[in-house]
């Protein structure tokens, strides 16, 4: 009996040990900087190499980006998080309205970034670019026909040739966040309620790229990046890019980007190592995904820059402010019935 | 003085708004063997539960040994209280042996564990069986070895849950009787459920007859067969018919009942059992034979009074009187009917 | 008078019922609790818009899901018990397989296989023409049909028990009385086994209703979704946790119904003692056709999504590209096994406790208590996620009150907190199979190690767990291969460095690079198939 009960003594024992061993293999205070990041794709290059740079460790977490933003906040003090990286400038706008950043004076970051794409408080900073506008089936449509503009994706003629993102995307939701900003919100309204009834409604990029790829809709509504990554696979796919809005404000864009969190335990570094990624680390973060460098002075890698060109014009407005108008625009897809 | 095995006081349990047992009070004496018979539904398989422990009560005392185990201030653990318990299925642990089922129990040394293992399976007669595992034996070996299991650790009371109802009724009757002699020869007192007032009243040296979780009649059997204290009772313990003094007397010359508390001219009615009346064939008997129900070594008449009245009559086999024959009924000369109180 | 507290003994058990209880329910409430200070113009706002429509397709899925499960699932599991057919038995197991299957993998292969743009509808355009008409894939029945697809085996397991435990004896009562073939099987094998119909029903619906992801592909507006779309698009978290609100609404609904549905029968706890149906020898024609249903099941469940995925894999391989992140492969499957160790332990060491604090505690409390514990399997993981996050800072908080101090990283992600959350969202499945193993040790069995001197704890070890070990396996497989799959709390909780495989499938999949997740989806797999196919060995083994 006594045998028995020290065996179990030994293995309680055990337990509890791994499960400290767990906590403290969690996390420490040493001096790796540790990043939150809503990015996933090309980020641990770009870490590896700041490293290599500057000498600094980096360690980091992937995951949904409002789920992240939701950890930090729930973490307050306590946060491991130094940084957090995140796509859409809707969710940046939302840390930044919940004080999970702290306002940076970085005379680097305001040189290498052009002032639409970051936070008027200096709170966060857009990294790298991605433009949402039009594609379509090359064989299907002359580029003479092609609509020019967002709002004319909403005509009658359009109907049952277009294929839409639903309304749970961010970057569809900017982009409705951006028509509120430019027409207020009851021709923006009347805008999504025409692409409602034209458009066939797809739950990801990839699948309205081979959509219109397969002829089953004349255009689309994509990031850029998505068919860049298309035509780097199959360089013959049927499916050219036009830039939305030319003739007026210009094509939509939102960023990827990322702020120094208010309870940083190593803001310098932090700080650092945005003013890396948006100098010196531009080309690692973007080039593998296709996207454009937020840094004007940075070219943007060959695919893209040979396949839609680089001077386009694009919408100014600052992205904070559809940022903030996100949760309208998910209000006004509902309204208006945009699945 | 010796101090009561069990002494249960005043004991109440209730389940939600049913009441299982209602104010129940008894003693077991030290090796005595109290049989808890009732039908079922009566609250006797509660009352023995919570005098093993396996539920608090709502009141009441219960002490085991003079030893106070459930009352308002405290619910003594089951093994705490020394008692041990063997159910219609046995429950013997499937996964162990029976020298390990039988050992179970047994806090000690391992040689004197399998000691007394080993003098336990002697006692039941079960001794070749130590490594058999309980779903090879049959349902009297099985009855043996839970047996040995509870007795193994030496309890202070028996409580044992109709332990023979799950047995062919030809097996029955000898495990029983073996039962009752290991109980006796290990003067281990005990109480003893059945639904079944034979074994009542053959294995009790008292019985308890319970209804609607109360006890109607605590005595010895004989008392309680001869002298039920109620209708019920009456009823439940064997055979029994009811008339009224006048039919006694009118239909069956009785003129002498049996010395109990209760006064026939207030009751009004009183108990004849059928071994208590013969007759014999008489056009002016007074009475018809309305059924026989041959029993192998007896026959069973059914007679109707000219009151209407019927009264059952149990008769060797080497009586046979066709149905519609006129008889004269009698009280057997010695037996007397019993007033019972309503 | 009943005096509530006396000493009976009873206390330690029905205490750490209590506390598992709170356990589960504390982060639960925090996040739904929100719903106390309403923010009213979203809901208003939801309800003349979305939610009408969302609640009426949560309502159809689930409908339409648990009757599929139900055909498939016992009708399966009638067809290989009852009748004996060439394959039967290897069938028999492999029929379980698709519980292997993430939902969100099978959608993904569904729509890219059958979907508009998949291989199969170029090929019919190609042969048809291009307005050829086909069945509309990323449609509510598309959803129905993944689903079905992928839960079937939970019915489809539970009914074999049942059928293989109980069904045998009524079946062939029936038969004598004269009843038919088909009769028999309506009137007495259906309702025999419909409280396994009802049990797995219940965690079909429950696995369906917190699904986010795989509906999203369909295109069917769920309410789960809409809490995502709230609370990722507004940034409001109360208006999400009301509407959040209406799933766990939902939950109570389905197991309201398994409660009905089950009716007074109390499921498993036979415990083997009848006979199984003796199976009739199907020949020709018939036997083919269940053949080819067995066939069908297996492969568009399971076979067929696993031969594409390969072939993707292969394909990225050979790719100069390669699958990202190959090399950390090694520690995403460590990472993965060693949470589902601890999530199975969590979860199977508490059920234990919950299943015999129901034997020996007090016993209103203990059950009301277990069944407060099969909460968290209807909350959604990201919902579950937060609220553990809250309780622990709040717990922290409470300590520093008193002046003490969780370890830094224990606040936020360890691996506790994420164990922590998983035996929130998985402890149901398991207490349900752990309880089903307690229900075959007797009330009489229990009583009599008691009387024999064995306290609650010695009785529990000597007798109740040598007896329900075989429901550990069940309740481990159930537990674990959740835990596998899940991925929304992983996402949220983990430390740093510590990625898992369902993570890795997200990283690429959520930047929509498919095939590259083929391999990680594939590993998923085939970790799952481990305890898959443990619990279909114990499925083939013959009762003791």
């Amino acid at each position: 009996m006594n045998t028995r009960i020290t065996r179990t003594r030994i293995s309680a024992l055990a337990l509890v040990a791994l499960g400290v061993s767990a906590v403290a293999c969690g996390g420490d205070d040493s001096d790796t900087l540790q990043v939150y990041s809503g990015r996933h794709y090309g980020i641990e290059t770009a870490f590896e190499q700041f490293t290599e740079d500057t000498g600094i460790d980096v360690e980091f977490l992937t995951g949904n980006d409002a789920e992240l933003r939701e950890r930090i906040a729930a973490e307050g003090e306590d946060t491991q998080a130094d940084a957090y990286i995140t796509v859409d400038a809707g969710n940046l706008a939302a840390a930044a309205d919940e004080d999970l950043f702290r306002s940076i004076d970085s005379p680097v970051l305001e040189e290498a970034i052009p002032e639409s794409l970051r936070d008027p408080e200096n709170r966060w900073f857009g990294l790298a670019v991605r433009v949402r506008t039009i594609v379509y089936n090359t064989d299907e449509i002359d580029e003479a026909d092609l609509p020019t503009s967002y709002e004319e994706l909403a005509e009658p003629e359009w109907e049952g040739r277009i294929c839409m993102r639903n309304s749970t995307n961010v970057y569809q939701q900017s982009l409705v966040a951006s028509l509120i900003s430019e027409h207020g919100e009851d021709e923006a309204l009347a805008i999504v309620e025409g692409w409602a009834d034209n458009a066939e409604i797809l739950s990801n990029d990839v699948l309205i790229i081979e959509s219109v790829a397969d002829g089953l809709c004349e255009i689309g509504l994509v990031n850029h990046y998505y068919l860049g990554r298309a035509l780097e696979e199959n360089p013959d796919l049927p499916v050219g890019l036009t830039w939305a809005n030319q003739e007026d404000r210009g094509v939509h864009v939102n960023i990827s980007g990322g702020g120094v969190t208010t309870y940083s335990k190593h803001p310098e570094q932090a700080q650092q190592f945005l003013e890396w990624l948006a100098t010196d680390g531009q080309d690692v973060l973007v080039a593998e995904n296709h996207e454009y460098p937020a840094n004007p002075d940075v070219a943007a890698e060959e695919l893209i820059a040979t396949e839609f060109g680089v001077d386009f014009l694009r919408d100014e407005l600052n992205a904070s402010i559809f940022g903030s108008l996100n949760p309208e625009a998910v209000r006004l897809m509902d309204e208006a019935g945009y699945s | 003085m010796s101090t009561s095995a069990l002494r249960v006081g005043g004991v109440t349990k209730r389940f939600g708004e049913v009441v299982a047992v209602d104010d129940v009070s008894f003693d077991v004496a030290d090796t005595e063997l109290l049989a808890l018979v009732g039908p079922s539904g009566c609250g006797k398989s509660t009352l023995l539960r919570l005098i093993a422990g396996l539920f608090p009560s709502d009141g009441g005392v219960i002490e085991l040994d003079g030893v106070v185990a459930d009352d308002e201030h405290t619910s003594l653990p089951p093994e705490k209280r020394r008692v041990g318990l063997v159910f219609q299925e046995h429950a013997l642990f499937p996964h162990l042996s029976v020298a390990k089922n039988v050992g179970f129990g047994v806090r000690a040394s391992t040689s004197e564990r399998n000691s007394r293992v080993s003098e336990m399976l002697d006692l039941v007669g079960m001794s070749g069986y130590t490594d058999r595992f309980p779903h090879e034996l049959s349902g009297g070996e099985r009855q043996r070895v839970a047996l040995a299991r509870a007795l193994a650790p030496r309890p202070a009371l028996m409580l044992l849950d109709e332990p023979f109802a799950s047995l062919d009724p030809n097996l029955r009757v000898q495990i029983r009787d073996d039962v009752v002699d290991i109980l006796r020869s290990t003067r281990t007192p005990a109480v003893f459920v059945t639904h079944d007032q034979n074994e009542a009243l053959a294995v009790g040296d008292r019985v308890a007859v319970m209804n609607a979780g109360r006890v109607a009649q605590l005595d010895t059997p004989e008392q309680i067969f001869h002298r039920p204290a109620s209708r019920f009772v009456a009823s439940f313990m064997g055979e029994a018919d009811f008339l009224s003094p006048a039919d006694v007397r009118d239909g069956l010359g009785g003129h002498e009942f049996v010395a109990t508390d209760v006064d026939p001219a207030d009751s009004g009615d009183l108990m004849v059992r059928p071994d208590d009346i013969e007759f014999e064939p008489s056009a002016d008997g007074g009475a018809t034979v309305t059924g026989v129900e041959f029993r192998g070594s007896s026959r069973c008449y059914t007679l109707q009074l000219r009151s209407g009245a019927t009264v059952r009559s149990l008769r060797s086999h080497l009586v046979d009187t066709p149905i519609d024959t006129h008889v004269r009924p009698s009280l057997v000369p010695g037996h007397r009917p019993v007033p019972i109180a309503d | 008078m009943t005096i509530p507290w006396r000493r009976t003994g009873r206390g330690g058990w029905t205490w750490s019922s209590v506390l598992a209880a709170l356990l589960v329910a504390v982060p639960v409430v925090m996040v739904v609790g929100s719903v106390l200070r309403p923010s009213t113009d979203v809901w208003s706002q939801q309800w003349s818009t979305r939610l009408p429509g969302e609640l009426r397709d949560t309502a159809l899925l689930l409908v339409g899901v648990a009757i599929g499960t139900t055909v498939l699932g016992a009708g399966l599991a009638w067809l290989v018990s009852a009748y004996r057919f060439p394959g039967s038995k290897p069938f028999g197991w492999m029929l379980i397989l698709p519980l292997a299957m993430p939902s969100y993998i099978l959608g993904f292969l569904t729509l890219s296989t059958i979907g508009p743009t998949g291989p199969v509808q170029d090929w019919w355009r190609e042969q048809f023409g291009r307005d050829a008409w086909f069945p509309d894939v990323d449609s509510l029945w598309g959803a129905i049909a993944t689903f079905t697809l992928v839960l079937y085996p939970y019915v489809y397991l539970l009914s074999r028990a049942a059928l293989r435990d109980q069904a045998g004896g009524a079946y062939q009562a029936a038969r004598t009385l004269g009843a038919s073939r088909s009769e028999a099987t309506r009137r007495i094998i259906l309702p025999l086994i419909r409280p396994a119909i009802a049990a797995g029903g219940a965690v079909v619906m429950m696995e369906t209703l917190t699904d986010f992801a795989t509906v999203q592909y369909f295109g069917v507006d769920t309410v789960s979704v809409g809490v995502f779309r709230v609370w990722r698009g507004t940034y409001d978290r109360n208006a999400a946790a009301e509407i959040a609100t209406l799933v766990l609404a939902f939950a109570l609904l389905a197991i309201g119904l398994e409660r009905i549905a089950r009716g007074r029968a109390r499921f498993g706890q036979s415990g083997g003692a009848g006979a199984g149906i003796e199976p009739t020898q199907l020949r020709g024609w018939r036997a083919a056709a269940a053949v080819a249903t067995c066939l069908a099941v297996i492969l568009a469940a399971f076979a067929g999504p696993v031969v594409r995925l390969a072939a993707w894999a292969i394909q990225e391989q050979r790719s100069d590209r390669g699958t990202p992140q190959l090399d950390q492969y090694p520690d995403y499957l460590w990472n993965s096994v060693q949470l589902v160790i601890f999530a199975v332990l969590a979860c199977t060491a508490v059920a234990v406790v919950l299943a015999n604090a129901q034997r020996f505690g007090r016993p209103r409390i203990t059950k009301l208590s277990s069944r407060i514990t099969a909460m968290g399997y209807a909350v959604p993981g990201p919902v579950v996620g937060i609220g553990v996050i809250l309780a622990v800072v709040a717990l922290d908080d409470a300590l520093g009150w008193i002046g003490l101090e969780l370890p830094g990283a224990v606040a936020t992600g360890s691996i506790l907190v994420l164990v922590y959350a998983y035996f929130i969202r998985f402890l149901a499945p398991g207490l349900g199979a752990v309880e089903s193993g307690i229900g075959q040790v007797s009330d009489e069995m229990t009583a009599s190690a008691r009387t024999l001197g064995s306290g609650s704890i010695d009785t529990m070890r000597r007798v109740h767990v040598p007896l329900m070990r075989s429901s550990f396996v069940v309740a481990a497989v159930l537990v674990g291969v959740d835990a596998l799959k899940e991925l929304p709390i992983v996402l949220l909780l983990r430390p740093f460095g510590f990625d898992t495989l369902p993570v890795w499938v997200y990283n690429l999949a959520s930047e929509s690079r498919y095939q590259q997740a083929a391999l990680p989806a594939l590993s998923i797999i085939a970790v799952a198939l481990l305890p898959v196919m443990l619990l279909a060995r114990q499925l083939d083994r013959p009762d003791p």
